[in-house]
């Protein structure tokens, strides 16, 4: 996806130099292998640090709350999926944007490529249209870049922006036939003594360090709940009781609203799948509500609506 | 001091009669990643990893420990007493820990043991404990420490070196306490030959960590001129605010004091804390001092490279081991955070 560097930068000059923007928020290139660094270029001098690659994969939307400014904001599928969530919940007002649409194909899972190569350094990893190629110390690889997705990535289906003022490229093709809950599937299926020490291993290395909630966009009170201190409502120790707590009234608050973008498996510093719980939320949406998060401007998420038709039938 | 060689064969063997004295903490293959981990069996420890994901900070600070516990039941004798909870303070071997992490052990003892105050249990297993180094053949991209004081290779702060030299190991005891381990080791004195590769290996490796870094100009630097950069906005806007810097650090030393009460019984646990979370700094108040974002990212950096420096006067509190640099989940990069801090013109807020 580098091709479309140029582009961002043009479209980012022009708006900067025209002061129609005050920032062009992006990315650039990072300091090692596979990481980008989310950044706001405020001059044109800035603009020519504005990258694009596969390894965008943070959510700049996160980085849009409750800001004054205009801005421009490089947005792939995801991204613009929660800005529609930003404007719905009002945290940032449509005419204070201006997307800069990317058609994504897909963000390399570091970690997996990390795994692969585990034991040797990697110094390089470059991209081309089919392929990832990854040099390091008497290392030179090319693998098919549809292997080393990110697991949210190989099940998207929603790689182009829904909402943009501007494409930097023509729309990719969207995959027609994907099964995205084969996990969850198989996760319903256990029973609830098989599937508690499922998800308790799952969540054993957690070192509670909230680096999946601080890197969702959809994390933005004030003061999260497990910040509160008068009363206190969750332990701070590593005990498996309060990570799972956390985890799971996290995923909770994101039940309709999530849009699977992986910020926050991308930003976990040891590797847990916290997924695996917002996309059964999502499943459970789509199947009550037939609701998928980020869509439109025009429809109220179902969960801060009322509905005669509600399929909850206590509420009635 | 002695060196033995130790053959990769009878590694296992060598770790086995470890056991047998001791509690034994290695690196331990966990998942795609390689934690510290106390060992039960041999065979679990993998000494051909590279580093591990966490720092072994938790083998002395764990990161979550039950300190006292109490009973505030009326009535009781002993109700609104602290007692203190059991702990395990066994002599332990930290086998195969990098030269870094040695470093950082020493780095906070300069906080957990000072004239007015030691904390007993960071004390206590400290003087119990016997570190069994490893050398680093082949330093991480990542990886500073001759920037900070160290060295893939260094003996600071451990008992008995190890070089893999790739059929074995050679043992050089540092301490009294490494001899002690060392003679654990069946295996013969190595050879010139064997000897003169160990320190082949420790050239290359050195050669090999290609980032330098301008430590030194940090304690030139004026302080308030630091403080008042404008390149703190730069810094922080990527940052998420998460504590994954602070908790994959080997020198971030910092706890928070909870307790845990279920009806009348409670815990008084100690929780390793982060700089980076909001509330580390809120007052009973509702004040808060460190209520922003830049405020937050700013204490860290300045002090692992301006505060500490200052007042210790032995440089800065970073062993260069590249955690943060490689877990940061929006690539904030400590040693781009040093070269903007160390750069000849300092921007300052208008």
């Amino acid at each position: 996806m580098k091709e479309y560097i140029p582009k961002i930068r043009e479209i980012a000059r022009k708006l900067l130099e025209e002061e129609k923007v005050d920032a062009v928020l992006g990315f650039r290139k990072g300091t090692i292998p596979m990481m980008n660094e989310p950044f706001m270029a405020r001059s044109a001098s800035d603009v020519d640090l504005l990258y694009w690659d596969s390894n965008c994969g943070i959510n700049l939307a996160n980085y849009l709350h409750k800001r004054k400014e205009k801005i421009a904001v490089v947005a792939k599928g995801c991204d613009t999926r929660n800005i529609v969530n930003h404007i719905v919940e009002n945290q940032v007002k449509r005419d204070q944007l201006y997307i800069i649409g990317i058609p994504c194909r897909g963000m390399i899972d570091r970690r997996q490529i990390l795994a692969m190569f585990e034991g040797r350094e990697i110094e390089e990893v470059d991209e081309d249209a089919e392929n990832v190629i990854i040099k390091g110390d008497g290392l030179s690889e090319t693998i098919p870049r549809v292997e080393v997705l990110q697991e949210n990535c190989s099940i998207c289906i929603h790689h182009n922006p829904v909402i943009y003022d501007e494409m930097v490229d023509e729309p990719v093709e969207e995959p027609d036939h994907v099964d995205r809950y084969d996990d969850i599937k198989a996760i319903e299926e256990m029973d609830p003594e098989e599937r508690y020490q499922y998800f308790r291993d799952i969540f054993s290395p957690c070192i509670r360090c909230y680096a999946c909630r601080n890197s969702c966009p959809l994390c933005y009170c004030p003061t999260c709940f497990v910040d509160e201190s008068r009363p206190q409502w969750v332990g701070k120790s590593i005990d498996i009781t309060d990570v799972m707590t956390f985890h799971f009234l996290r995923a909770f608050h994101c039940a309709g609203r999530c849009t699977d973008c992986g910020s926050c498996e991308r930003a976990c510093p040891v590797g847990i799948p916290m997924r695996l719980l917002t996309k059964k939320l999502e499943k459970d949406i789509r199947e009550l509500y037939g609701y998928e998060a980020g869509m439109s401007l025009d429809e109220r998420p179902p969960l801060d609506t009322y509905r005669p038709d509600d399929p909850e039938f206590f509420i009635k | 001091m002695s060196e033995v060689i130790i053959p990769k064969d009878e590694l296992a063997s060598f770790v086995g009669r470890l056991l047998e004295s001791y509690e034994v903490f290695a690196p331990v293959a966990r998942g795609g990643m390689y934690l510290f981990e106390r060992i039960s069996a041999a065979d679990e420890a993998d000494l051909s990893y590279k580093n591990t994901r966490l720092s072994p900070k938790g083998a002395f600070l764990p990161q979550s420990e039950r300190m006292f516990e109490f009973t505030v039941a009326p009535g009781k004798e002993e109700s609104g007493i602290l007692k203190e909870a059991p702990k395990e303070f066994r002599e332990r071997v930290l086998l195969g820990l990098r030269p870094c992490d040695a470093q950082a052990f020493k780095l906070v003892d300069v906080n957990f043991i000072t004239k007015e105050y030691t904390d007993p249990w960071w004390a206590r297993r400290r003087e119990k404990a016997i570190l069994v180094g490893l050398g680093c053949n082949e330093p991480r991209s990542t990886c500073f420490c001759t920037s900070t004081g160290g060295g893939p290779f260094s003996e600071k702060g451990l008992d008995v070196l190890l070089y893999d030299l790739g059929e074995s190991f050679l043992a050089r005891a540092v301490t009294e306490k490494g001899e002690q381990i060392v003679s654990f080791c069946s295996g013969k004195a190595p050879g010139e030959s064997l000897k003169s590769k160990a320190r082949e290996l420790e050239a290359a490796a050195r050669a090999k960590i290609r980032k330098s870094l301008p430590v030194d100009k940090l304690k030139e630097k004026d302080l308030l001129e630091l403080f008042n950069g404008k390149f703190w906005e730069k810094i922080e806007f990527a940052c998420i605010n998460c504590g994954t810097c602070t908790f994959v650090c080997p020198t971030c030393w910092c706890f928070d004091i909870q307790d845990e009460v279920y009806k009348n019984d409670g815990d008084r646990l100690r929780n390793w804390d982060s700089c980076m979370f909001p509330i580390f700094t809120l007052h009973g108040s509702g004040h808060n001092p460190r209520a922003q974002k830049v405020q937050r990212v700013r204490q860290r950096f300045m002090h692992k490279l301006k505060y500490y420096v200052d007042k210790y006067g032995n440089g800065v509190a970073c062993v260069g081991c590249g955690r943060c640099v490689v877990s940061c989940p929006v690539n904030i990069d400590i040693r781009r955070v040093m070269e903007v801090m160390t750069a000849e013109v300092c921007e300052r807020e208008e």
